[in-house]
């Protein structure tokens, strides 16, 4: 999903019998589901990993504005760009409810920055696509911020206090980005053969990363089980990746697009769809840094990061001047 | 140069006569900044009607591990509530 592989740092599930007293008390909180807050006392691995979580989370959001904000000028009328300036505004403030999150678990922004730059914190791999026409717009919006949703949702009940409510704020805002992606594929699927054509090229691109965003199966992964014991996964991947597919082959048959995948069918005993086989090489080469994107989206944040060095030191010197002014008259 | 801009606690009272109500937090140099930056970050659709902004460094917070002196004494005082009397039905408005 948005945090992707996440490490816990453990080689197994830690069972009751492990844990000092601490940690039993911690667990049974979290079994009571009593959120964790950040000066409450919480397991080292606990804090690392959602460090690690809220973090990665966080570097999508800034990095996943860097594929929309590529169509802001180009987008078709004055209407589309203001709504598209207005989603991508919105994704920065994600990232920054998601940063402030983290910090209260004792990271610094700087330091998150720092290792994204350096490669050492991960973004989801879905922002290392390119997007080629309008139509990608729409279909992001509709397909990667749907997906975005179904994980997001659950995570409002996670067990870390400001995690939680950093995620209610934005799933109440992710709707609005959902719908008008939708909005645009209907408006193409309306429009002349030509822009149907450009639709279905879009989901034919971005159908399988989008499935890949969810991460691997990860029914035997010990992180996975762990983050399920401390409430900061609370699905599996599979049955995320299950629900996207059930809700969103109905929207392709609406839209009358087709779904570029010969093996998906409503399956009638499960009571849901069945589907083909994720190239999970594919998704390991753009984690690893050698997706179409990868070197490009890194290079543009590092710049915007560098060329706003200056406005950063000078708005810092600029208070320092005005206390100092300030004690002064007071003196 | 990497001093960070420091971190500001941010509080918003939204319409009909609620109190402000934390909401967040964000990095600016000053307290006008910060408003300024909260007003983008955090009322984008008509969260609030006004915006209060802390320096986090001059908040002071109750600490944990005194949850219980601080808030168990209440616990055995039930008559603080009005449920603690109970009354008689013939007696009405009460």
């Amino acid at each position: 999903m948005y945090a992707q592989l996440v490490e816990t740092g453990l080689k197994e599930v830690q069972a009751a019998a492990d844990m000092t007293a601490e940690e039993r008390e911690f667990q049974a909180r979290i079994d009571a589901d009593i959120k964790i807050e950040p000066k409450d006392w919480m397991p080292d691995a606990y804090r690392r990993t959602l460090i690690r979580q809220i973090q990665q989370h966080a570097h999508s959001e800034i990095v996943g504005m860097l594929p929309e904000g590529n169509w802001i000028t180009r987008a078709p009328s004055l209407q589309r760009k203001a709504i598209l300036m207005a989603k991508v505004q919105d994704e920065a403030g994600h990232g920054l409810y998601l940063y402030c999150a983290a910090e209260t678990l004792g990271v610094s922004r700087d330091q998150m920055i720092a290792d994204l730059h350096a490669g050492k914190s991960k973004y989801s791999s879905i922002f290392n696509y390119p997007t080629l026409t309008w139509a990608d717009i729409g279909t992001i919006g509709w397909l990667v911020d749907g997906a975005a949703i179904m994980n997001q949702i659950p995570l409002c009940r996670c067990s870390f206090g400001p995690y939680a409510r950093a995620m209610v704020r934005v799933c109440k805002e992710e709707s609005f980005h959902q719908r008008q992606g939708f909005d645009i594929m209907l408006t193409l699927c309306r429009g002349t053969a030509a822009q149907k054509a450009l639709a279905q090229d879009a989901l034919n691109r971005w159908w399988w990363p989008s499935l890949m965003m969810f991460g691997p199966s990860d029914a035997t992964s010990v992180h996975s089980a762990q983050s399920a014991r401390w409430k900061i996964k609370l699905l599996s991947n599979d049955e995320l990746r299950q629900r996207f597919v059930d809700q969103t082959a109905p929207q392709a048959d609406f839209l009358g697009l087709r779904i570029p995948d010969d093996k998906l069918a409503w399956n009638e005993a499960r009571g849901h769809y069945d589907f083909g086989d994720i190239d999970w090489d594919e998704f390991n080469e753009v984690i690893k840094g050698h997706g179409p994107c990868n070197r490009d989206r890194m290079r543009t944040r590092t710049k915007a990061w560098e060329d706003g060095a200056w406005v950063r030191e000078a708005a810092t010197a600029h208070e320092a001047k005005r206390a100092a002014r300030d004690a002064r008259e007071a003196a | 140069m990497s001093s960070e801009w420091p971190l500001w606690e941010v509080f918003i009272r939204s319409q009909h006569g609620l109190a402000h109500k934390h909401v967040g937090s964000l990095h600016a140099p000053d307290a006008g900044m910060a408003i300024k930056n909260a007003r983008d970050v955090y009322t984008r659709r008509n969260e609030g009607i006004s915006i209060w902004v802390a320096r986090s460094a001059d908040i002071h917070a109750s600490s944990p591990g005194d949850r219980a002196a601080l808030f168990e004494p209440s616990n055995d005082k039930v008559y603080r509530h009005p449920t603690f009397f109970p009354m008689p039905d013939e007696v009405k408005h009460i």
